[in-house]
């Protein structure tokens, strides 16, 4: 039956249910992901920050909270270009990182 | 004059002082209201940012003060100012005139079930901080699971909380906390612990890299966000609601053990003591120094001096460099006297 | 769970609710929702208890729909606040008793917001007074309907001729309380037990022999929220609160829902039929869903009151499984005929929710 009105999907994270095998996954790969701090140099100075979303910062959170396809898209914005890596305080590897996500991404097509 | 200087508290702060004081020359007598010295570290297990034992700090200070004549058990009575020196009547019934005083009346620590929300005392798997140090030291709390797969850290209970009366940093629960997380992440490598934070103020020496440390070796999760709110799933876990501030998100888990981080909150008994000698406490409950930047250890009335947490929330190195700081300036003050 | 725990709070959140000698003043909705409530509970306080409890029919709203729609200002609520003390004093009463949540906490924040602010309480004096010659002294105890029921729980209690009890196997039902948001989330020290874990209509369902479920999102919201429900385009706001509040429920299996606001029963209630019929899913057993009640229909049904003179027929949820657990008597023939035993028509059936 049509009420005009339907049950909103919730924008909670439950982290009961959320998997994190990628995330470890990728911190086995890059031990240095683990150390992120949430500081925004990465995303502040991403070339592909303004124009398209990109954040390396939302990308590594993205994937504790099961957020795939967010992180996804955002990843195939990145351009390697470095300059994450040379901001970064707590010398997170953040270009191996995203090379090693798009790695796990691509062996898990469809999957994720 | 008679030399002698008596010290409130029988913590780190006032046996370091007396042992201090002592080696000056002078006559320390210690007045500690509960039975056992060292106050709230001696509850300590070990300590940041070395895990050092606390005990064993405890012990030195107490071996330390040998031959320092102590009053545990026992409040000061009555007080009085008479011809520069003060008349002590002790709840024992001894009574004595000293020189000067030396204030070390601690803190106490926040009581967590006054935050109804956190359900502290009503929830079977809701501890403290210092409910986790005894059972460091015990290892008997049935509130803590043999086998946890979740833990969570809750920091800032009770401090920086203007509802709960309390607006200032506790200073030491950030580093507390990463210490207790590692600790129980390695008596327990396989549960996954979450520290729900509002700020991380890791200001001290190697604080830093033992947030690293947490992170990379441990991999404690840190979640930026204050827990709002507790309550009890069907088989009894600990179900927690807090905001992921950095995704923008309500979060949810569910625990085995939830650690409030209660907070460094005024010794209320500061107020009436304050009184009985005429130094001032601030609007926060804490001792009122002449000075916040060079004076800290000095109260507005000659003879009367501060050491440690009475004067607000302190590491343990800075109490104990605060004692002695103390200790120097009654000796300077009984030399004037002389 | 630490029930000490929660009893040393309670001890903490104790209310002074006089005995005697209340003016009360009705909900605006509750008697097209729940048509027996409210003269239930003056059949409870006056004629069973023989407690003076006062009222005229000259009350109006307390204006606190209009006020949390933002469709009146606050001036304007507080004027019509004022009228309501205003009769009250006529009346020669000094102990106001609210049917309504909101009402109680529109009451609590009014005079709340005068001891802050006087010189505002003086210009509502002025308003009043401009708008209709009227004058009042401020309430001396401001009660919600429900504490008077919670301090009179234990002589209901004595006089129970029904118990929280299901009558097959002897095991104290299982109840949900849900206590409104206006009850004590703004002022914890107004509410019997405080806003974290009142016990207000705990108290009452073990005093007649309940056992209380403590379930994740029991402090959560219904749902109603104001402007979240009477804009359509919001009702999936409203709506999904509830189905939150449901889903925490559902493994506790509870037998009833007991309310003490005028909104939680009904979208508890009513929503339970629309999830049915969008979710195709149910919370009661054997696909019915839970009996949403009032406080004073609970009390009610304990003393022995006829279920359809409860006006339980009303509600959408079926009521009949409780009925059954409690060994309260019921003529089914009878549940659609008005006080003069003439039908007073039939609901149409929904096609997931099992209903009587």
């Amino acid at each position: 039956m049509d009420f005009g009105f339907s049950l909103s999907p919730s924008s909670a994270v439950n982290l009961d249910r959320t998997d994190m095998s990628l995330y470890e996954m990728l911190c086995d790969r890059e031990p240095t992901a683990r150390t992120c701090i949430g500081c925004g140099s990465c995303s502040a100075t991403c070339t592909a920050s303004a124009i398209s979303g990109m954040s390396v910062r939302k990308v590594l959170l993205g994937i504790q909270r099961g957020q795939y396809r967010e992180v996804e898209k955002m990843l195939s914005h990145c351009m390697l270009c470095g300059k994450c890596t040379m901001v970064c305080p707590r010398g997170v590897n953040t270009r191996h990182l995203i090379l090693e996500l798009c790695r796990l991404y691509g062996n898990s097509e469809g999957e994720l | 004059m008679t030399g002698n200087v008596a010290v409130v508290g029988g913590g780190i702060a006032g046996l370091e002082t007396a042992v201090r004081l002592k080696a000056l020359g002078w006559n320390p007598i210690i007045i500690e209201k509960s039975s056992s010295l060292g106050g709230h570290v001696a509850e300590w297990n070990c300590l940041f940012p070395d895990l050092a034992p606390a005990d064993k700090l405890v012990k030195e200070l107490v071996d330390a003060a040998d031959g320092i004549e102590i009053h545990t058990d026992t409040e000061i009575a009555s007080i009085f100012y008479t011809r520069k020196s003060y008349s002590i009547v002790l709840s024992d019934g001894s009574r004595f005139m000293c020189d000067s005083l030396v204030l070390a009346t601690g803190f106490s620590l926040f009581q967590a079930e006054k935050k109804e929300e956190y359900g502290y005392g009503i929830y079977d798997h809701v501890i403290t901080n210092r409910d986790l140090e005894l059972w460091f030291n015990t290892g008997s709390d049935e509130r803590v699971p043999s086998d946890p797969k979740a833990i969570g850290f809750v920091h800032c209970v009770g401090s920086r909380d203007i509802k709960a009366g309390n607006t200032q940093c506790s200073k030491v629960c950030c580093i507390t906390a990463i210490k207790q997380a590692i600790e129980l992440k390695e008596k327990f490598p396989k549960a996954e612990i979450y520290c729900f934070y509002m700020d991380l103020r890791l200001f001290g020496r190697k604080y830093e890299d033992f947030y690293i440390r947490a992170q990379r070796d441990m991999g404690i999760h840190f979640i930026r966000g204050r827990v709002s709110e507790v309550s009890e799933t069907i088989d009894g876990r600990v179900f927690v609601k807090a905001e992921d501030t950095l995704s923008g998100k309500p979060l949810r888990v569910s625990l085995d053990l939830l650690v409030l981080m209660a907070g460094i909150v005024c010794n209320r008994e500061n107020t009436t003591l304050a009184e009985s000698i005429s130094v001032q406490t601030d609007e926060d409950g804490f001792f009122r120094s002449r000075d916040n930047i060079t004076h800290i250890t000095e109260s507005d009335r000659p003879g009367v001096f501060f050491a440690g947490t009475c004067t607000g929330p302190k590491t343990i190195p800075e109490t104990l460099a605060e004692a002695r700081s103390a200790a120097i300036s009654v000796d300077a003050y009984l030399k004037s006297l002389k | 769970m630490i029930y000490q725990g929660k009893q040393k709070i309670w001890s903490e959140y104790q209310k002074e609710i006089p005995d005697d000698h209340w003016f009360y003043v009705r909900s605006c909705i509750r008697q097209s929702f729940f048509p027996g409530a409210e003269k239930h509970f003056l059949k409870i306080t006056r004629d069973l208890l023989g407690k003076d409890i006062y009222e005229t029919e000259h009350h109006t709203t307390c204006g606190g729909i209009a006020y949390h729609c933002d469709t009146i200002p606050q001036e304007t609520a507080m004027t019509i606040v004022a009228r309501q003390f205003a009769l009250m004093t006529e009346a020669g009463y000094e102990n106001l008793v609210a049917s309504c949540i909101t009402s109680f906490g529109n009451y609590c924040e009014t005079i709340e917001t005068w001891r802050e602010f006087p010189e505002l309480e003086a210009r509502i004096r002025e308003h009043l007074w401009k708008a209709c010659r009227r004058e009042f002294k401020v309430p001396k105890y401001v009660a919600h309907a429900s504490d008077l029921i919670y301090k009179f729980r234990g002589e209901i209690a004595e006089k129970a001729k029904f118990h929280l009890v299901n009558k097959a196997t002897g095991e104290p039902l299982r109840i949900v309380e849900h206590i409104g948001c206006h009850y004590s989330k703004m002022f914890p020290h107004k509410g019997v037990g405080g806003a974290e874990y009142p016990c207000v209509l705990s108290g009452m369902a073990e005093a007649w022999g309940g056992e209380v479920i403590d379930y994740p999102e029991r402090r959560h919201c219904c749902g109603f929220g104001f402007r979240q429900y009477l804009v359509r385009a919001n009702r999936g706001y409203s709506m999904s609160n509830t189905h939150k509040k449901f889903e925490s429920m559902e493994p506790y299996h509870p037998d009833v829902i007991i309310t003490n606001c005028p909104g939680c029963p009904f979208f508890l209630d009513r929503w339970q039929y629309v999830i049915s019929e969008t979710e195709g899913k149910t919370y009661g057993q054997n696909g019915y869903g839970i009996p949403v009640l009032t406080y004073e229909e609970l009390a009610g049904l304990v003393l022995g009151y006829d279920p359809w003179d409860l006006g339980l027929q009303m509600h959408q949820v079926a009521v009949e499984p409780l009925l059954d657990k409690m060994g309260v008597p019921y003529e089914p023939s009878k549940k659609y005929l008005g006080l003069d035993e003439k039908e007073i028509m039939k609901p149409g059936l929904p096609t997931v929710l099992k209903c009587c």
